[in-house]
């Protein structure tokens, strides 16, 4: 049980997270077909960060002292520097599709196709692979430990510490605690009202004095960062921190959440967690023993884990098609905004 | 359209013109990736980002490294036929995307219904025992039956749009990973896993190996007819294949410029409720419209199947086919114009075959060419504004009319107009 909701939060989150940053695109009025490619490139960024980072002096002693503290700080700066690069990297699609009133679908595609080439053309001059590795035990300086807590080696935590602090990451609980506070952003602000109005109506919202433009910048920006967080935190928690030009189709899964969830941040939240219950399946099916009694439940129905994949697309398929009709979509999405319209 | 206007005027040439630019910017931010790598690297210098830069403008004619070391030129049968042999699934996946765009639909679906197609033709070629039909009845059926299973997976996304009004760019995403799921399920439980070569346990076999009394044996498949074209580029994978999808890319310009049908699909794609009020059936122009995508795709990854000399890397539930999603910048730098797409793929297959010349023969990569491709893709998003710029004096009315098109609804692409007519250079 430990293991299965330890997997399904370390799926769900980067999931939820980059819903969250569709969302905040498509509140605005821009579709971010890109957040697969933005993902990959913050995963790039921030794996490359932390290996730059890993030789310094400041890392190495924090090592050599157990120094836990610094470590998690490390693993939170390199959240940032991928963030960064992430909102950087979606100026490309805001200035393609509000300045240059482009289509938006394109310019997604577009991203997407440069992120994973971007990346792997570095990735091979750098490391001579196409996989971008940190030291060998890197992963784990930023995991969070029960010896943290001066629990010893043979010394278990109690039920909940094992399952929500042993071997978790504080990568995992910073994406959680940013998805609450942006949904509150998005919902109790002024600035998350006039975001919304941008994408629902913006010839409304600019007869009202609201700039338009900004608001779009102001969303998709938003959008880049959490969406370049999200791919290396996914690189982090599920990929031992390493970067291959791929993060296995998240960013569009995360699309689906995002339509699944309504456009809503706490159907989002269900979602990615269904969804991420479903990845963490598929990938353990096998091994999972949900109540501890020796039985391997799902291993003996013996469907076949290609399906726990599938059923993700599937459900969001068949869920459109019965909610077409009435579908929280912003109504403005993917129309350029052009002043001189009425 | 205008006759009497000055050649450069011309919708036409504005697209080529525009195209072209794309694709010389696109190549200028390649060389000055190799040029700023080369000179910011220990390893790397300026001879090595110079010859870099030599090989993405030429790599199609390099003939690898001298003697002394220099690289040599000249003409390469090897290249240019494996040129050829990249562009033929390249040409399927970008008609497909054109035919699609012109009915006023982004498929973004290639993918799937190529992976589809991947299945059938091989779950086709392979299950059928050698000996039961005759090698090119197989082979036609193996094709057949990819375009079909392409057909019914263009169909839903198609369905979906025309009977509930669901964005076909999402469906398309949804069933494309179905499809990466679905082909990894059935080609894990199957028995076409390669275990003859043991280090390929991860491929499926050959279409050239064959079912022979319950074993594969090598030879007795079938593969697609190589016509005469491996004497003229030696040493190649080109084969029959190329010309087929040339008579595809024929087939699609006629359907769409000299027939009624093809009129009603386009009339679609310019202004569906306009079309439903002349009397033309929206809703199953939209579903056709997809169908004939979705057997396209599927039509290139049955000629890349068979060709024998590829192999089938059946996990694939963690990524989609490149191939499928080059179709859309084949497709938009045709400005979809389905005999503009068998330069566009050319061109596009081109690039990547400098890619692999550039990861032989230097310390570079051929991901390189994935960005430029990316680059010409993203300047394809604003080719409106490129061509905007071209023709800014005379062509202002023209580019208020094109920029009041988002008023109807969402992902409907650019006008029937501006899409026609981008071939003649």
């Amino acid at each position: 049980m430990t293991f299965l909701i330890q997997q399904t939060l370390l799926y769900a989150v980067p999931l939820m997270i980059v819903a969250l940053a569709g969302v905040f695109a498509e509140r605005s009025g821009i579709i971010n077909l890109a957040l697969e490619g933005i993902m990959i490139f913050g995963a790039f960024i921030g794996v490359l960060f932390v290996r730059i980072m890993q030789g310094s002096a400041w890392i190495g002693a924090a090592k050599a002292a157990n120094a836990y503290g610094t470590l998690q700080l490390f693993g939170v700066l390199a959240m940032l520097v991928a963030a960064i690069f992430g909102a950087l990297f979606s100026l490309l699609l805001s200035f393609a599709s509000i300045n240059l009133r482009a289509d938006q679908t394109i310019g997604g595609t577009a991203l997407n196709l440069m992120a994973p080439a971007l990346a792997l053309f570095f990735i091979r001059l750098i490391a001579n692979q196409n996989t971008l590795y940190i030291d060998g035990d890197g992963p784990s300086w930023f995991m969070i430990k029960k010896a943290m807590f001066g629990y010893g080696r043979t010394e278990k935590m109690s039920w909940l510490g094992e399952t929500f602090i042993n071997k978790m990451y504080l990568a995992t609980y910073i994406c959680i605690i940013l998805f609450i506070v942006l949904s509150i952003l998005l919902y109790k602000t002024r600035f998350g009202l006039r975001l919304r109005a941008c994408g629902e109506n913006p010839q409304a919202a600019d007869s009202l004095g609201i700039n338009v433009y900004h608001m779009r910048y102001a969303g998709t920006t938003i959008s880049g960062a959490l969406a370049g967080m999200g791919g290396f935190v996914y690189a982090l928690t599920t990929a031992n921190c390493t970067s291959n030009g791929d993060v296995a189709g998240f960013g569009f899964l995360a699309l689906a959440v995002m339509i699944f969830g309504n456009w809503k941040p706490l159907n989002i939240a269900g979602a990615s967690l269904l969804f991420g219950l479903f990845k963490c399946i598929a990938a353990a099916y096998s091994s999972i023993d949900i109540n501890g009694d020796g039985v391997y439940l799902l291993k003996e129905i013996g469907i076949n884990e290609n399906v726990y994949r599938m059923l993700p697309y599937v459900i969001t398929l068949i869920v459109l098609a019965f909610t077409s009709k009435s579908s929280r979509a912003p109504k403005a999405e993917g129309i350029p905004y052009d002043k001189g319209q009425r | 359209m205008n006759q009497k206007e000055p050649l450069l005027q011309r919708e036409g040439a504005k697209s080529v013109l525009a195209s072209l630019l794309s694709i010389a910017i696109g190549l200028a931010f390649g060389a000055l990736a190799i040029l700023v790598v080369g000179l910011a690297s220990r390893d790397l210098g300026a001879g090595s980002a110079w010859e870099g830069i030599r090989l993405i403008f030429g790599g199609l004619f390099s003939t690898g490294r001298g003697a002394s070391g220099a690289l040599t030129w000249g003409f390469n049968g090897q290249n240019i036929g494996n040129m050829l042999f990249r562009a033929m699934p390249l040409i399927m996946t970008g008609l497909s995307v054109a035919m699609a765009y012109k009915t006023g639909l982004f498929n973004i679906g290639a993918p799937g219904q190529y992976l589809m197609g991947t299945l059938a033709s091989l779950a086709i070629a392979l299950g059928i025992p050698s000996g039961a039909l005759p090698k090119p009845l197989i082979w036609l059926l193996a094709f057949c039956g990819a375009i079909l299973a392409g057909a019914i997976w263009g169909a839903i996304p198609g369905a979906l749009k025309a009977f509930l009004n669901i964005n076909e760019v999402i469906a398309c995403i949804m069933t494309n990973w179905i499809a990466a799921n679905f082909v990894t399920w059935m080609f894990s439980i199957s028995n076409f896993k390669n275990v003859v070569e043991n280090t390929k346990s991860s491929y499926i076999y050959k279409t050239t190996y064959g079912l022979v009394d319950g074993k594969y044996v090598s030879g007795a498949g079938i593969a697609t007819s190589k016509m005469g074209l491996d004497k003229v580029f030696p040493g190649s994978q080109i084969n029959g294949g190329i010309l087929i999808a040339i008579l595809f890319a024929i087939g699609v310009y006629v359907m769409m410029e000299k027939t009624t049908f093809g009129y009603e699909l386009k009339a679609c794609g310019s202004n569906r409720h306009a079309a439903r009020y002349a009397g033309i059936s929206d809703r199953r122009n939209i579903v056709l419209s997809m169908v004939i995508a979705g057997g396209l795709s599927a039509a290139g990854a049955g000629l890349y199947c068979l060709s024998g000399n590829t192999e089938f890397f059946w996990s694939t539930y963690q990524s989609l086919p490149a191939i499928g999603f080059n179709g859309i910048p084949v497709a938009l730098l045709a400005v979809c114009n389905p005999i503009g797409v068998i330069f566009t793929a050319i061109f596009m297959s081109m690039l990547s075959i400098s890619g692999l010349q550039l990861t032989n023969l230097t310390a570079y990569n051929e991901y390189i060419t994935d960005v430029i491709i990316a680059v010409i893709v993203y300047l394809s998003a604003f080719s409106l504004v490129i061509k905007m710029w071209l023709g800014r004096r005379k062509d202002k009315v023209g580019a208020v009319d094109a920029n009041a098109e988002p008023l109807v609804p969402k992902s409907e692409p650019k006008t029937v107009s501006e899409a026609k007519g981008g071939d003649e250079a």
